[in-house]
């Protein structure tokens, strides 16, 4: 058996979005993949998303958009993580995230911006290939 | 030699003397994972009888149709679903699609008034006016429908937590321009059990949200009798991921449990069951759909007469809603989901929608632009004015396979309704995550099929052409929200607070005990109370619900 720890990867739902059902299928494939998963479930706040990375220590976080929020609230994310010295924590974004806001986003060091129709074969690889540590 | 015999060795014979081309899969299945049969004969519904499985339309069991000529008398009303940014954007919306024809508003809200916050609360950041159109009190509603006589129009309004909240403020808003609660059409979406189930919007905890839905349907019953109460939804559950059978049998059974809950109040099935309508999703299994929609009246109109004992034709006949599934819709290629959305609308009128919503090609990428809006309209138009599809009813019935299908479906939703039942009820069930782990697997195996492209998705699986898309956006501007909350706080120090205040503090009262609550959430509207304000006094009594994150 491998002793290599398992990559630990949380999957959330920031804001009011309730679409779950892309974030959960991930969920599903990325542990089928071997990773160890956390999903925080919906209605997750900046501060609940930065504690639950806090107290739960993942290599990368996934997070789920699709009601057109995350120009709003993914910045706030990163400087809260910033804040608390969290610097090698892989960020993705996916969802409804058009093209225009990508490099907005990525100024403010997200990553990944899978939407609809995403393999999720290329979703796993996309983690493995860029985790920070 | 019976008839049967006869066509099962004939069926044998022909299968072993023609050559078959070797067939292009294992085996057929549709998306309730149905095999499907190579050929149909009458050997496949051999119980078959007209008169207690078909009927006549607008008759019991209502299996082909809910009115007698159907759409030779009027055509489904075209609903466009519609609401962005603020109540001046969205006013401006609807009358260029009454101007186009739309026959009836179907209002689409803003995140933050789904959950009954005000857009001055922190967690309504990022979110105001971006997935409809942000209201927070009784001056935004007039602004909505400034313009539009509402006792003329219908309008459906796609809301469930505070439903009761925008009943009341359409009631009022009616009132202002003149009009009395009788002459006002329309609908509020008001299912809270699919909220636990699918959607994931709810507010309240079930037992407290199912007395304030049942406070809706009595207070309708007397005083709004042309208001349809709540629109049992299934669209939300196809879209978190389930299959065909699951919406049919989970969205019955949420109809069974309001049932149950007004019987339980005292109301009289015949008062409150001609009030209710479905509204159902179209995915992309053409005949799977078209049967769908016809189990559903069957199994409806035979619970309703047998198990309820309602009396009156009317109770036991269902009426829905379609809107195309918006989760077939692919980001790629997006232009190719004109042919999607088209055959989608045309299974739910040949399944006999009463009204119908056509998704635009756009919104796997963003909410349509009014140029995508105007297509979707124009393809319910063409299947309506072109096709011919609707010279006649129920086109489809007497098909081997569209018979064995319906009966197969409606067979399946039954094995639902055991569990389910098994479980005590839809409450228990959802408490236990049935529904939720049920759907859950669906979708992950669908997604798992199209990844090993069992299933073919045109341009993502197959046929792809790795192009950067280019159709035009909507974005939301967003110092939208920023001018929402400014009015909001200019609201609150111009109104009278002490009114306000009082008016909040008698809904409090009556929420702890047993009283109807709906007059006493109009008292708060008409002194401008926020949707906020009023759903915080609630919370206080009722709690709030938290649901286990399960995937």
């Amino acid at each position: 058996m491998s002793k290599e720890r398992k990559i630990k990867v949380l999957c959330c739902k920031p804001g009011l979005d309730g679409h779950d059902r892309g974030v959960k299928v991930l969920a599903r494939a990325l542990r089928d993949a071997g990773m160890e998963v956390i999903y925080t479930g919906i209605h997750q706040t900046p501060d609940d998303i930065v504690n639950t990375v806090i107290q739960e220590d993942p290599d990368a976080v996934m997070l789920s958009m699709l009601s057109g929020s995350h120009n709003a609230i993914c910045p706030i994310i990163m400087d809260k993580l910033k804040e608390h010295g969290i610097d090698d924590v892989l960020v993705a974004v996916g969802g409804i995230i058009p093209d225009e806001d990508k490099t907005f986003l990525e100024s403010h060091g997200l990553k990944g911006f899978y939407g609809p129709g995403t393999d999720l074969k290329t979703i796993v690889d996309f983690v493995k290939n860029n985790l920070k540590r | 030699m019976t008839e049967h015999d006869k066509i099962k060795q004939d069926k044998e014979e022909w299968e072993n003397s023609i050559s078959l081309k070797k067939e292009r899969k294992q085996s057929f299945r549709n998306l309730s994972e149905i095999e499907i049969n190579r050929l149909y004969t009458p050997n496949d519904i051999k119980d078959f009888n007209y008169a207690l499985d078909l009927g006549f339309p607008g008759q019991y069991p209502f299996t082909r149709g809910a009115y007698p000529n159907m759409y030779r008398g009027q055509l489904w009303t075209m609903r466009q679903f519609a609401g962005f940014g603020n109540a001046e954007q969205t006013n401006k919306r609807y009358k260029f699609l009454i101007n186009h024809g739309n026959t009836g508003l179907s209002v689409a809200f803003s995140l933050h008034t789904i959950y009954g916050i005000d857009a001055t609360d922190p967690r309504a950041l990022g979110e105001i006016g971006k997935e409809g159109v942000a209201i927070d009190s009784l001056k935004d509603m007039q602004t909505l429908f400034d313009g539009i006589d509402l006792s003329k129009i219908s309008t459906s309004m796609t809301i469930n937590g505070p439903a009761s909240i925008l009943l009341a403020l359409y009631i009022v808003t009616a009132e202002k321009q003149g009009h009395t609660p009788d002459q006002l059409r329309g609908t509020i979406q008001n299912d809270i059990l699919k909220e636990y189930i699918a959607q994931k919007s709810w507010i309240f905890p079930p037992e407290p949200s199912m007395r304030i839905i049942i406070d809706t349907i009595e207070y309708c019953a007397k005083y709004v009798p042309q208001w349809y109460t709540i629109s049992i939804s299934g669209y939300h559950i196809r879209e978190a991921g389930s299959t065909a059978v699951q919406e049919l049998a989970f969205t019955l059974a949420d109809g069974f449990a309001y049932v149950e809950a007004a019987l339980e109040r005292g109301l009289d099935i015949d008062d409150f069951a001609p009030r209710l309508s479905f509204f159902f999703n179209s995915h992309n299994n053409f005949f799977e759909e078209v049967c769908k929609y016809r189990a559903a009246r069957r199994i409806w109109a035979r619970h309703m007469k047998n198990k309820y004992e309602a009396k009156k034709p009317e109770s036991m006949r269902l009426r829905f809603h379609t809107q195309t599934a918006g989760v077939s819709l692919a980001a790629q290629e997006p232009e190719n989901n004109i042919a999607r959305v088209t055959l989608q609308a045309l299974a739910s009128v040949l399944g006999g929608t009463q009204s119908l919503h056509t998704n635009s090609f756009d919104e796997a990428l963003c909410l349509p632009t009014e140029n995508a809006v105007k297509i979707a309209l124009r393809t319910q138009q063409i299947i309506a004015y072109e096709s011919g599809v609707t010279d006649t009813v129920d086109p489809l019935a007497g098909s081997y396979y569209v018979e064995w299908l319906t009966n197969k479906m409606e067979e399946e939703a039954e094995n639902y309704f055991q569990q389910i039942e098994d479980l005590g009820g839809v409450i228990p069930a959802i408490k236990a995550n049935f529904f939720q782990k049920e759907i859950a697997n669906a979708s992950y195996k669908y997604q798992q099929e199209i990844e090993n492209r069992e299933r073919t998705i045109v341009a993502v699986n197959q046929f792809e052409q790795r192009e950067p898309c280019s159709v035009p956006l909507l974005k939301i501007d967003e110092e939208i929200a920023n001018e929402q909350i400014r009015k909001l706080n200019k609201l609150k120090e111009e109104r009278d607070n002490k009114k306000v205040n009082e008016k909040l503090e008698r809904l409090k009262e009556a929420a702890k005990g047993t009283e109807n609550l709906m007059p006493f959430i109009i008292d708060a509207i008409r002194e401008y109370a926020s949707i906020g304000e009023i759903i915080n006094v609630l919370k206080e009594i009722f709690g709030a619900y938290h649901e286990d994150s399960i995937y």
